[in-house]
């Protein structure tokens, strides 16, 4: 307001003329014209959140292209079946307390003592069985990062009270040790890697005897009664339980030769050199390092089979932005054609046309992808299929647009013109009347992109589309093969689902700002 | 009017008729899958005789055709429900999806309508942001997504509800218990997210076009309050395209979300879908589609109709 009666009162020789006596009319323009499109992409650029969607688009896309090259020590294809379902673990990103590979977990007393075990074992080279808690706690391999605290539980319907501890546990080096059934050249192998390296594979065996719970589980290395508590024996041959404390030594139960050493192979069968068969305990997270040659490092995990969840969700984020941007052009090309053919002639065309339109319009979208994937699935391949139902009905809504265009622009005076110089229809609807429909036609084919992610996941996710496959995923498919087991391993539902809203979000605001762009009705209306 | 109406139920038959034709030929062309036991499949081999699926496929349809009209027999069940009537099978099932989606729309309209009102009321102010925003943000999370937070939260931290919907047994043996209410009240909030998101933007989208119209500015200038004016004039201008759209909503309570009832294990239609597929029960599966068809048919038809009641100025079918 001040502004305004501060210039009241200019006085009258303050003004000047812009140009005096010169003729201005036929003078070109000094700046250029503005056209349509690029008035819509003025309006656009102006709009912060488009904008802001935009990036965050191309930066989930940087992620999809850029995650399979950053990740040079294996591939998309590369899993790890003891592996499988682990949290994030990253080199990096561990030394800041995330991604270490841990979760949070109650354990029973006989369930820490299992896992301490494992460091305890580890560090136990040579089979002496002398390794103090405290040792295997400093352990590289000790899966318990933590103890938070423990708890007394009181009795509960006959159950004696008991310690409830609570402890953060790294659930690769929780793998510990496994049997496994190798070749004696592959023995050897080991042992040559185990010198170069220093990093230990093979340990001691353990005996099958009266102080073995489950034979099959190479973590129970310590001496256990039937009811899986840790003993020792003492000297008069009874044994006495050993109960969780400070200085806590396990009375190791491996296997050993007549001069005591512990066994470290067995021979199992299998006639050569070559191909006889040698059952050994691993420390697996060092046999991973033997195959691979690289530690289990996962940025995000890894999913329900044991792949890399990062490169599972790139290839998915793919393969759904993919299809959905193929649906939305091939729906862009078949509805304005369609649309163009229904506007343009409109009468008795436009009533059969429409009535095909409304036909396949009201089949549910669910039942038309059911069947193409029950009829062609095997013929074709699912994601052909997939793309088949969503072009099926997917251009009905871009052609009634375009139709809705035709039917405004058709009886203007410029297509009139352009009859009467003797244009052909096909140029009248390609040259004249089109152009001006291209910005709504855009922006509802932009529009079309979260939809066809949404149902696709949708449809993945339900099982009626089955993508899932060593090489092929889907966002949708992480998320479906999560859906049982997510509440235990949460990550796995986690990453493929904030990265789907994300998209969905941002195509739709993405959209939403082609459509304000593209709008001319809205010119001056926003701030 | 009537005429139009008419007319359009003709047109919707028609539609009907031609799509469940389609639907019909595509699934009687799958392969039948038959069960390994070796007496059980003499027994529905012959069974499938009998029920004339080894006819022509025109054949096929009039038997089914026949079926309908003398028996309102839409096929039988083999695999969900051995031999039970297909109809029996997804009526049994309609009810706990009615119910999910009643409850949701019964909190979810209310809601979304007043969230979408005081959001135009007070457009481009910081309540205005708040509830675009949000509202922007639900209506694009997929509806999965909802589920595992209401799951994860309801459920697993704070331990409030049951992790499904309670099966009819459990529940006393019907569907209008409170021990059923209270299990299904996380999926009642998982479907209402979206829904109150979609009408709340729909709402607010309307009603700020009527605000800024023409007859606003004379209510104003005739001595109308704000509020007056924007109760009387603007609200009911707005609720021109707002009410089909409720009613359309309301219609489609009966085809239910076939996500929700997936991750909360509700007993119903879209469950029944799902598993029709699964076990390769076609007439099973024949039933539901025919179902999601008429309920799609029906929701549109009813809402362009009720355009013309709901405001006179609208002359169904006529001509300019």
């Amino acid at each position: 307001m001040k502004n305004t009666t501060e210039f009241t009162h200019i006085p009258k020789d303050m003004f000047e003329f812009v140009n005096h006596g010169e003729r201005i009319s036929d003078k070109k323009f000094e700046d250029k014209p503005i056209g349509y499109f690029k008035d819509a992409w003025i309006r656009f650029c102006k709009n912060k959140a488009s904008i802001v969607a935009a990036v965050i688009i191309l930066c989930i896309l940087a992620f999809a292209f850029i995650a399979p090259l950053a990740i040079t020590t294996h591939n998309a294809t590369f899993m790890d079946t003891y592996y499988s379902r682990k949290p994030p673990r990253n080199e990096l990103l561990s030394n800041i307390g995330i991604a270490d590979g841990g979760t949070n977990r109650d354990f029973s007393e006989q369930g820490i003592i299992k896992a301490v075990a494992v460091g305890m074992g580890a560090e136990d080279r040579e089979g002496s069985g002398t390794v103090t808690l405290e040792e295997g706690m400093a352990s590289e391999y000790q899966p318990i990062l933590n103890i938070m605290g423990s708890r007394q539980v009181s009795e509960i319907r006959g159950v004696p009270p008991r310690t409830i501890y609570s402890a953060r546990i790294e659930n690769y080096l929780e793998v510990g040790f496994l049997y496994f059934s190798i070749p004696q050249s592959q023995y050897y192998d080991i042992l040559e890697w185990q010198e170069e390296t220093g990093l230990q594979v093979l340990y001691p065996l353990i005996a099958n005897n009266e102080y073995t719970m489950d034979s099959a589980d190479a973590n129970y290395w310590y001496k256990l009664d039937s009811r899986g508590n840790p003993v020792r024996t003492t000297a008069d041959g009874d044994t006495e339980t050993i109960e969780y404390a400070e200085g806590m030594v396990l009375e190791d139960n491996y296997l050993r030769d007549e001069n005591g050493d512990p066994v470290y192979y067995q021979y199992t069968g299998g006639g050569t050199h070559e191909t006889a068969q040698f059952r050994v305990r691993v420390l697996y997270y060092n046999y991973y390092q033997y195959r691979n040659g690289f530690e289990p490092y996962y940025l995000m995990g890894t999913d329900s089979q044991g792949y890399d969840l990062t490169l599972r969700l790139a290839d998915g984020i793919k393969l759904s932005v993919l299809l959905a941007i193929c649906v939305s052009a091939i729906n862009l090309v078949i509805g304005a054609i369609y649309g163009a053919i229904e506007g343009y002639y409109g009468g008795a065309v436009d009533m059969v046309l429409e009535r095909i339109v409304d036909i396949l319009a009201n089949v549910p979208f669910v039942v038309v992808a059911t069947l193409f994937q029950m009829h062609l699935a095997t013929r074709v391949g699912a994601i052909p299929s997939l793309l088949f139902a969503f072009v099926l009905t997917g251009w009905i809504s871009t052609a009634a647009r375009t139709r809705t265009q035709f039917y405004r622009f058709k009886g203007q005076e410029y297509v009139l013109a352009a009859r009467t110089l003797g244009a052909r229809d096909r140029r009248i609807i390609w040259k004249h009347i089109f152009p001006n429909s291209l910005g709504t036609i855009i922006t509802a084919s932009a529009l079309v992109i979260p939809g066809v992610i949404n149902t696709e996941s949708m449809l993945s996710y339900l099982g009626i589309v089955k993508l899932n496959t060593a090489s092929v995923t889907s966002l949708g498919n992480l998320l479906a093969s999560a859906s049982n087991i997510w509440t235990s391993y949460p990550h796995l539902m986690l990453f493929p689902a904030i990265i789907i809203s994300l998209l969905m979000i941002c195509f739709n605001l993405f959209g939403n700002g082609l459509r304000d762009a593209f709008n001319p009705s809205l010119r001056g209306v926003e701030e | 009017m009537a005429k139009y109406v008419l007319k359009r139920i003709l047109l919707m038959i028609l539609t009907f008729f031609v799509i469940v034709t389609i639907c019909f030929m595509l699934i009687r062309l799958l392969p039948r899958e038959l069960p390994m036991e070796e007496n059980l499949r003499e027994v529905m081999l012959a069974r499938f005789e009998a029920l004339g699926y080894n006819e022509p496929l025109l054949v096929q349809f009039g038997i089914y055709l026949k079926n309908i009209f003398t028996n309102w027999d839409f096929g039988t069940s083999w695999y969900v429900q051995f031999r039970a009537d297909a109809w029996d099978v997804l009526m049994d099932r309609l009810w706990p999806t009615v119910l999910v989606n009643f409850y949701s729309f019964l909190v979810s309209v209310p809601l979304g309508l007043a969230l979408g009102i005081y959001a135009a009321v007070r457009k481009n102010k910081w309540q205005d942001h708040l509830i675009s925003t949000l509202v922007m943000v639900f209506v694009s999370v997929p509806s999965y997504v909802y589920g595992f937070l209401v799951q994860y939260f309801l459920y697993f931290k704070a331990g409030l509800f049951p992790l499904t919907v309670s099966s009819l047994a459990d529940a006393g043996g019907s569907w209008f218990t409170w021990t059923m209410f209270y299990s299904m009240i996380p999926p009642i909030i998982a479907l209402s997210f979206g829904q109150i998101a979609g009408l709340c933007r729909f709402t607010r989208a309307e009603l700020t076009e009527t605000l800024t119209s023409d007859y606003m500015l004379l209510a104003r200038t005739k001595g109308l309050t704000r509020s007056q004016a924007t109760t009387r004039h603007a609200l009911k201008n707005a609720m021109v395209p707002i009410l089909p759209m409720i009613i359309s909503t309301f219609i489609s309570i009966l085809a239910g979300s076939m996500v929700i009832e997936q991750i909360f294990a509700i007993p119903g239609v879209g469950q029944l879908y799902i598993r029709s597929i699964n076990l390769l029960d076609y007439d099973v599966f024949m039933m539901d589609t025919v179902f999601y068809v008429f309920v799609g048919l029906l929701a549109g038809i009813v809402v362009d109709i009720s355009y013309g009641f709901i405001d006179p100025r609208i002359r169904m079918g006529k001509k300019k």
